[in-house]
């Protein structure tokens, strides 16, 4: 049975629409935008977008943290549940990543704001209203509502298939909780915290839509620069080259996170 | 330390669906104003029926969901069958290709097609190729990885001489596949187009790039409608997918519960047999 030709559709379509695409990019990136000809300014004025660089890496590091931080207990005790149980609540976990993220994140923007829900409380009550939209603080608080989800799943799936019998020998061998939970649990929760890492930084870095409604003219990221690029001040030459530095920085930073969440012994891996 | 957990938990959850709540009760809200809740009314729910525009973008969202799950969950689901038959090399090769669209960032998938898209527009001297066809092909090129890292797994742990058996029994490799090879894979099948349908309903970023002025879906509308004061009755329509998603989720737990529990008194029965 030559089953190994059913791949060719399918290579096909990936050259089509993944490699040459990014060719494309490449290509754009290396060429002038009025000339065509090969050049390296596009790549070399990047510096000048350093600080704009520097900013979202450095506000969805933090997001991520926070959201493995916080995801880790919420998906540990989802997974201690009873089983039935369990399955709702993934299902619960699951079901804002299927609504607008648009709207959720305007729905943030209805608290936030200066006359928002939460200021009106604080009024009411005689406080000082807070100025708690247009800065970094709303937009990682941005990232993290809408890429939780994102974490947390993963990280359930990864501490939900450890054997509980490793648990449990690991108190007979005389841990105490804290010991089972560094030299069990944790190890052989990498997968998904690698995997949730991925999930929760790469879309955070790259984001438009919670920068432009959160944040302010001062605090712009990536993702708005890229986009105005195509769908403002038309220059693809330079959006392609800013596509083609995130790309790298994401590569880089995930080959960081990698190399710090590899299981130190090969053989854990293997259970 | 699990007292804690449950805390974190309860409190992530009413985080997660606060603003899905502030969503739900605006739409029932007389004021245009999330913040401020004037009246009740169901006037929102009138107004959106009465919105043929709104309706139409669902349609459109429907219709790419609908197409772009089809022809992905059978692409992928072939490429899957035949990425387990290559030879190592060719299959690390292709797997880290099946990668790429899933760990780029979506702005850069949307961004590398569009520039395809424009690419081709001038090859084809055609004014704008952007519309139903290229967010078709954008909308399966992103949904292909999630068939196919869906249905890999079964595969591999699909017993092999199941397929000999029936071949042995006088199959032909197609009959096989229909027969034997189709069930064993479907709960992979099946969660691979779920994913790509939700996906691609949902997916506003890599849209937004390729998207024509003729065929726009309901997300890449909803970010126009909220660069000015929305109107309320978007979030009726919200609250309503909200509710229809929930009742979807809770059937089919329903569904998977059941189905595990009369798997599980199969193989309880097979294996007192053997």
């Amino acid at each position: 049975m030559k089953r190994k030709w059913m791949t060719a559709p399918y290579i096909i379509w990936m050259l089509l629409f993944t490699i040459i695409p990014l060719c494309i990019v490449l290509y754009f990136a290396f060429t002038d935008s009025v000339t065509g000809a090969f050049t390296f300014q596009n790549i070399t004025g990047m510096a000048d977008y350093a600080p704009i660089f520097l900013r979202s890496i450095w506000l969805s590091v933090i997001a991520t943290v926070i959201c493995l931080i916080i995801g880790y207990p919420v998906a540990y005790a989802i997974s201690t549940c009873k089983p039935r149980t369990q399955k709702l609540l993934q299902l619960l976990i699951m079901l804002p990543m299927c609504l607008s993220f648009l709207l959720r994140t305007l729905a943030w923007v209805a608290l936030l704001e200066d006359t928002g829900i939460i200021n009106n409380l604080l009024t009411s009550i005689g406080l000082q209203p807070l100025p708690l939209i247009r800065n970094s603080g709303a937009m990682v608080l941005g990232m993290v509502y809408n890429y939780l989800p994102y974490m947390i799943l993963p990280l359930y799936t990864a501490i939900s298939k450890i054997n509980p019998r490793l648990i449990e020998a690991a108190e007979d061998l005389g841990c105490n909780k804290r010991k089972v939970f560094s030299k069990v649990v944790l190890p052989l929760s990498l997968p998904g915290i690698t995997s949730g890492i991925t999930m929760v930084f790469v879309p955070a870095v790259s984001t438009f839509y919670i920068s432009q409604k959160l944040g302010s003219p001062g605090t712009i990221l990536v993702g708005d620069i890229i986009e105005s690029q195509f769908k403002g001040a038309y220059n693809p030459n330079l959006g392609a080259a800013m596509s083609l530095v995130l790309m790298i920085l994401i590569f880089i930073c995930i080959g960081i996170s990698n190399h710090f969440t590899k299981s130190d012994n090969e053989e854990e891996q293997l259970i | 330390m699990k007292k804690t957990s449950r805390v974190i938990t309860v409190i992530v959850f009413i985080f997660l669906y606060v603003p899905i709540f502030i969503l739900a009760l605006a739409s029932f809200n007389t004021g245009a104003d999330m913040a401020v809740f004037k009246g009740f009314t169901f006037n929102r729910y009138a107004e959106l029926f009465k919105d043929a525009a709104l309706l139409e973008l669902l349609r459109n969202s429907a219709i790419i969901a609908v197409l772009s799950t089809i022809v992905a969950t059978i692409l992928g689901t072939c490429a899957a069958m035949g990425i387990t038959k290559l030879g190592k090399k060719m299959r690390s090769a292709i797997m880290t290709v099946t990668n790429i669209p899933m760990t780029n960032p979506d702005i850069v998938t949307g961004v590398s097609l569009a520039l395809m898209f424009a690419f081709a527009g001038t090859m084809l001297r055609l004014n704008s190729i952007l519309g139903i066809w290229t967010l078709l092909i954008a909308h399966v090129t992103f949904n292909l990885p999630y068939v196919i890292l869906n249905v890999l797994p079964r595969l591999h742990q699909m017993d092999p001489n199941l397929t000999d058996a029936a071949l042995d029994l006088g199959c032909t490799p197609v009959q096989a596949f229909f027969k034997v090879t189709i069930h064993e894979i479907m709960p992979g099948i099946i969660a691979g187009a779920l994913m790509s349908f939700t996906m691609s309903l949902d997916d506003f970023v890599i849209s937004y790039f390729v998207t024509g002025a003729g065929f726009v879906t309901l997300p890449v509308e909803i970010y126009n409608y909220t660069k000015k004061p929305i109107h309320p009755k978007v979030f009726a329509l919200f609250t309503l997918m909200f509710i229809i998603i929930l009742i979807l989720m809770i059937v089919m737990n329903i569904i998977q519960s059941k189905t595990d529990r009369s798997k599980g008194k199969r193989f309880s029965k097979a294996g007192g047999v053997l």
